[in-house]
């Protein structure tokens, strides 16, 4: 066998593992394949199937419904009351999946990391991205929702994408970080289990940020984006009259500061995920 | 790095160190090893699975992405879905998976159980259907860690084929494995590691005997028996040519012989004590170490007398009707009884048979064929 000297490819020098590099259209059909898989692969062989990725949050929803309309009067003066508890749920159930997803992606997919050459990157983007899947069919479930109830279509719907692309950064962000930290950390597990729950509670789900005092609010909102977003999404989507993001934290420029956040978690997550990639298969 | 003062003890493992070689385009490299000596892990830095800590590797082509067969197949979806998701994991893209399907399926002769969930194929099903994925994988080096451990085997047979044929593309291939049969077969080099360490590399064959060695300690010396009372005779070289073909040159201990044609396997024998009628014998192993081919010159009768210090040349003409494949030539001398061994070769020479077509059994025998209707 000989190869002429035009034939043969130069030798580069083989760099091992990293977060991203390599030849991108086999990283995006690597990813898009894994969600696609995981996705696939959740409800195979219950009975109601994709149904259940909507009847999780629905049955959520129908619970703190009737607890907080019927026992507690606690939606009281709020409009579309309903539609906004729905809408914020599923909303957070994205959050939820995509961060807790996260922790444990690595561990999940070991034998792809040991056996095999890739973009690690690959891992945690398609957990997120098997999560967006939920959250499209679930959006679904809500758009029938908000139409049953009555709730008129605005030009300001478009600012909902937008509002969806800042909470997938923050997810996906806390998703790279997390996953990197399992690896060495095991207790993380736990640990992000009890964050989701405080964070359930902390975000204006149940209820809504303009009934709590102005101050505790302000702080609030600086130090969780999720109820940024899902203030702006109030105003946005179901109450033009309800404040926006903005006025509730108090200013526009106040507004960096949650915006702020969302950024240093993605950059965060990637950059300890970038460093930490080249050694993920062994430390798994 | 979340505790930066936090003390750890730990133990440094080597896993590799000092392993430095060249593979040649289009050659058929084989790592062999114990358990635990690093090959797997060589194979992970080649493939850029690890980081190497020190040193670097590089790579002329392209590089097959994984390293095992069947890599992440789950076993609740079916071998349709799994083919196409191992090979876009290869690198394939969803049109070309779905175009080769069928192709694939049917190297893997699992045409009958294309939906059945992965699950309940059997663990020689699956291997089939992952060796059947990789080879479509498009790259310049393939890196394989064993591959041929499971497998009836009439698939090994078309496994072996298929390394041939991308041998015969000139793909590079780096196999890992613990099959010496294997290393002798196909690879044009070999390498040792033991602990992580270079041991040797160069001929299969070389090789392969001296991981029966790290494996087993020193099987046998080569040289002339000295316990007391027993006769000493010693082989002083053993060859395999063709009838009117030169003597092989010293050191060459490969020949290629046609079928069909005449065989020669030749030893040359130093008695150093006086020896009577001993008994001289040629065996031939094929590649899976079955004994194909056993030749005794006490079937001939006697050999006579020899005096210290003589010599004898001993040559055994047969015609070549062996099948295609590699044979290693043992050459011994034993006490006329048969019942001590003087001295022998193992695996002295490596013969090669090679011919178009392949029947499947170890010989071939000149047959002529006659069909009578009646």
């Amino acid at each position: 066998m000989s190869v002429t000297a035009e034939a043969a490819p130069a030798a580069v020098q083989s760099r091992g593992p990293s977060a991203l590099g390599g030849d991108l259209r086999r990283a995006l059909s690597l990813t898009w394949m894994l969600a696609v898989t995981d996705f696939k692969l959740r409800y195979f062989g219950s009975v109601l199937g994709y149904l259940w990725t909507l009847m999780r949050p629905l049955m959520l929803f129908g619970v703190l419904y009737f607890v907080f309309t019927q026992v507690i009067k606690f939606g009281e003066g709020v409009e579309y009351y309903p539609v906004y508890l729905l809408t914020s749920i599923v909303l957070f159930t994205y959050f939820s999946e995509t961060t807790s997803g996260g922790v444990g992606c690595l561990m999940a997919r070991e034998n792809l990391l040991r056996k095999m050459h890739f973009p690690r990157i690959a891992i945690p983007i398609s957990v997120s991205l098997s999560a967006l899947f939920n959250l499209g069919l679930n959006l679904v479930a809500v758009f029938v929702f908000a139409m049953i109830s009555g709730v008129p279509i605005r030009l300001s719907w478009l600012q909902f994408p937008f509002l969806v692309l800042l909470l997938a950064a923050f997810a996906i962000g806390f998703a790279m970080l997390l996953s990197v930290l399992y690896v060495r950390f095991r207790d993380i597990q736990p640990i992000w289990d009890v964050v989701l729950q405080i964070t359930f509670y902390a975000s204006p789900i149940l209820y809504v940020v303009s009934a709590l005092p102005a101050q505790f609010v302000r702080e609030m909102m600086a130090a969780n984006p999720l109820a940024t977003i899902l203030t702006q999404m109030r105003h946005a989507v179901l109450d033009p009259s309800a404040p926006t993001a903005a006025e509730t934290i108090g200013s526009d420029v106040r507004l960096l500061i949650p915006l702020g956040l969302i950024v240093l978690v993605f950059a965060f997550g990637l950059w300890l995920f970038t460093r930490e990639a080249p050694r993920i298969a062994e430390n798994l | 790095m979340l505790h930066p003062r936090r003390s750890r003890t730990f133990s440094e493992l080597r896993a590799l160190e000092d392993v430095s070689f060249d593979i040649a385009p289009g050659e058929f490299f084989g790592i062999v090893g114990r358990n635990g000596s690093g090959k797997s892990t060589l194979l992970k830095c080649l493939a850029g699975i690890y980081g190497v800590d020190a040193g670097r590797v590089d790579v002329r082509g392209r590089l097959s992405p994984f390293i095992e067969l069947g890599v992440g197949f789950h076993p609740e979806l079916s071998a349709r879905d799994n083919v196409t998701i191992n090979a876009i994991m290869l690198g394939l893209t969803r049109k070309q998976a779905l175009e080769r399907f069928d192709e694939i399926i049917a190297f893997a002769e699992l045409e009958e159980f294309v939906d059945l969930k992965l699950k309940n194929y059997s663990s020689g099903m699956s291997v089939r259907l992952g060796f059947a994925v990789a080879i479509q994988v498009d790259a310049d080096v393939l890196l394989v860690d064993e591959v041929l451990a499971v497998g009836d085997a009439s698939f090994q047979q078309k496994c072996f084929d298929e390394f041939d044929r991308l041998k015969a593309e000139g793909r590079t291939i780096v196999f890992v494995t613990h099959g010496m049969d294997a290393v002798r077969r196909f690879c044009d080099r070999a390498m040792l590691l033991e602990r992580g360490e270079m041991i040797d590399i160069g001929k299969p064959d070389t090789i392969a005997s001296k991981y029966a060695e790290v494996n087993f300690g020193k099987v046998g010396d080569d040289g002339p028996s000295s316990a007391p009372g027993v006769l000493r005779a010693r082989i002083k070289r053993t060859w395999c040519a063709t009838a009117d073909g030169p003597v092989p040159e010293i050191g060459d201990d490969t020949a290629t012989v046609a079928q069909g044609d005449e065989c020669v396997a030749c030893m040359e024998v130093e008695f150093s004590d006086p020896v009577e009628d001993p008994v001289f014998s040629i065996t031939f192993r094929n590649d899976v170490r079955h004994t194909i081919y056993v030749a005794r010159s006490d079937r001939g009768g006697p050999t006579g007398a020899f005096a210290a210090g003589q010599r004898a040349n001993v040559k055994f003409r047969f015609p070549n009707w062996l099948a295609h494949s590699v044979y290693t030539l043992t050459s011994a001398v034993l006490t006329s009884n048969g019942r001590v061994t003087l001295d022998q070769h193992v695996d002295a020479v490596t013969l090669r048979v090679e011919t178009e077509r392949r029947s499947g059994g170890v010989a071939e025998l000149p047959t002529t064929i006659e069909v009578e209707r009646s």
